[in-house]
């Protein structure tokens, strides 16, 4: 935990760096919605208000961290053996896909069967999908970055496919989706808010890739890998394992945020499962650095800046979208900030 | 088949090939220059909603295709600061450009979703009666028959000009680079502005000339299609125009599938160029052949 713990030593330093960042960033943000002829101060305050202003405002912040958290993972795990994940959006939508199916498999069972068959088949179907690319780059057929954002585009494909097609629900006319999932098939939530069982997996995802990092042989050999490939090869480390499982588990967790964004927010399969999370995700772990911390400060820092985007949408007609623009702006900042001539991470 | 149906294949991919080549074009001559761009789906977004809202407002698509250029080469003026300048992670800064032309585009395009435009007027070869399979296939605007010109010119610069020369040592070592006299973050700079005006074009031919709309995120992953292309282009502007035909036929071929009715799934179709792309790569890994140019990727610190 060694770059946890730098982390903390210079906190002040950090957090006076981010507010000037935050503070640009905002800024920049603020003068383009105005040159929109919109109100970003009104925005801003709004976000403010409706996210600590009360309970119910703060738990939907917290059910947005939920799969940020989980794709962040899903970056962060194969980052540490130098690969380059971009897929978690695709993975996250096969994830949804293949617990669909075993929701609506064994729609009779009870709860305490259909769940951890859920979770299953959503670390299952996001996992597969991850290997693809994974066989892929371990046979140095197809570089990973590519092939992992080009089966982006393929997944909600497949996803559409089924609730247009075979998983039609009868009650949907315009808006095709599944079957809605039988009271047994849906995520338990707390604190009479939407925040569900995924808050638990996340956080489980995190403490155990942290301690397999720092306290397992398997980690040891994945930073070996990460640090100096050739030579992990001459150690005889299995690169070519490593890089399967490695996606696969990363997949997996990704998958488990797509079956938790039906199982327990939707109540069944519906055509867009995320807007970008997986891509999110991406940044949060790598602005994290790729450290555990790092991504639960992050994920709610950008799980924020979202709920900018969907007040702008809500009170001022602002396609969701053009928060993307607040998070391209930090990134760059972020970027740019780093000292000409050390090595980029 | 039927000579109208072979046709309609060919004007598609003509039509739809011709934006992936604009865009493959600009890639190729950033990564010429060491640097991979992977905000180039941003990069067309930005291109097809500013085209789009200017020809909407002022009623001229030449204009739209020009506005298009300028903003997709500002936008990427932004990206070349933030790794040449800055020397920034690439991955990381294309993917932000990506997150900035998604918004961007976002809220340029929103007040003209649902605006009618008149598009890049269609220019038929003078002779062909109107209607006929001749005028089907040699039908299309001028952004179209600019393409073959601008990935010849592409190639030129490259390989038979001084700062073509320049460019790809830049790519292949920019501490040779430096070292021959040559400034590589200038040599970035301007390959980077090349790029952003291409892909710019290239989503400006989408709105303004295929489509005649605006819809968010309306370049559906093509960004990403025109990166895998370089590599199957071999980062070659000859062997670009035989991948944009390709891909442009295998939409073209979906595209007459639906009208004439076929009983495929219209999203088991959409999926064809991307399952076409992995495939090409995998081949082209197989036979490992990289003609990738050696510092590409990489920052270059400067000399000691």
């Amino acid at each position: 935990m060694r770059r946890d713990g730098a982390i903390l030593s210079n906190c002040a330093a950090r957090a006076k760096t981010f507010a000037l960042v935050a503070a640009i960033a905002l800024g920049v943000f603020a003068t383009l919605l105005v040159a929109a002829g919109k109100d970003p101060l009104k925005a801003y305050a709004d976000t403010l208000l409706y996210v600590f202003g009360n309970a119910y405002g703060f738990s939907e912040l917290l059910v947005r961290m939920i799969p940020l958290l989980l794709t962040a993972v899903a970056a962060a795990l194969p980052a540490r053996i130098g690969l380059i994940n971009v897929g978690a959006e695709g993975q996250l939508y096969m994830g949804a896909w293949l617990a669909t199916a075993g929701a609506l498999a064994f729609s009779d069972q009870p709860a305490f069967v259909l769940l951890p068959l859920l979770t299953v088949c959503g670390f299952i179907g996001g996992g597969l999908w991850a290997l693809i690319p994974g066989v892929l780059r371990a046979l140095r057929l197809v570089n990973e970055t590519i092939s992992t954002l080009l089966l982006n585009y393929v997944a909600p494909l497949i996803v559409s496919y089924f609730i247009f097609g075979p998983w039609r629900s009868p009650e949907s006319s315009s808006y095709p989706q599944s079957p809605a999932f039988v009271e047994a098939a849906r995520l338990p939530t707390f604190f009479h808010s939407r925040v569900h069982l995924g808050l638990v997996y996340a956080f489980a995802a995190l403490i155990l890739y942290s301690l397999a990092m720092t306290r397992t042989r398997f980690g040891l050999d994945m930073r070996a890998i990460g640090g100096n490939p050739e030579a992990a090869r001459r150690l005889g480390i299995p690169i070519f394992r490593f890089i399967l499982v490695v996606m696969f588990i990363a997949g997996g967790v990704a998958g488990l945020a797509g079956m938790a964004e039906v199982a327990a927010i939707q109540g069944r399969l519906v055509s867009e499962v995320s807007p970008g999370y997986g891509f999110i995700g991406f940044l949060v772990s790598w602005l994290a650095g790729t450290t555990a911390s790092g991504i639960v400060i992050m994920s709610f820092l950008f799980a924020l800046i979202s709920s900018v985007g969907d007040i702008l949408q809500i009170t001022q007609g602002v396609p969701f979208a053009v928060v993307n623009v607040l998070m391209a702006v930090i990134l760059f900042i972020v970027l740019g900030r780093q000292p000409v001539g050390s090595t980029a991470r | 088949m039927n000579p109208a149906l072979i046709a309609g294949i060919v004007a598609g991919a003509v039509m739809s090939g011709t934006s992936l080549l604009y865009a493959t074009l600009g890639e190729i001559v950033g990564e010429r220059a060491g640097i991979v761009n992977l905000g180039l789906e941003g990069i067309m977004l930005i291109g097809a909603a500013s085209g789009f809202a200017a020809t909407a407002l002022v009623g001229s698509p030449y204009l739209g295709v020009a506005v298009a250029a300028g903003a997709g080469a500002a936008a990427n003026l932004v990206f070349a600061y933030v790794v040449v300048s800055r020397r920034a992670n690439q991955l990381a800064a294309g993917l932000s450009l990506m997150f900035f032309g998604i918004g961007l585009s976002a809220l340029i395009g929103r007040p003209f979703v649902g605006a009618l435009i008149s598009g890049l007027p269609r220019l038929a070869v003078p002779g062909l009666e109107p209607g006929g399979i001749g005028a089907r296939l040699l039908s299309y605007d001028s952004l179209v028959y600019l393409a073959l010109p601008t990935a010849l010119l592409t190639w030129w610069l490259i390989f038979r000009t001084r700062w073509g020369l320049g460019l790809r040592t830049v790519g292949e070592s920019p501490a040779a680079a430096f070292a021959a006299g040559l400034r590589p973050e200038l040599v970035q700079y301007q390959a980077l502005t090349f790029a952003g005006l291409l892909g710019g074009i290239a989503g400006a031919h989408m709105s303004v000339a295929l489509t005649l709309t605006w819809a968010e995120g309306m370049t559906a992953g093509r960004g990403f299609i025109a990166i895998a292309l370089v590599i199957f282009a071999k980062w070659n502007p000859l062997w670009a125009i035989a991948g944009a035909l390709l891909f442009g036929g295998a939409e073209g071929l979906q595209l007459q599938l639906q009208a004439a009715g076929a009983d495929v799934s219209p999203f088991i179709m959409n999926m064809t160029p991307y399952l076409l792309t992995l495939a090409v790569l995998m081949l082209w890994g197989w036979r490992r052949q990289s003609a990738a140019p050696a510092a590409l990727g990489r920052t270059f610190v400067g000399v000691e």
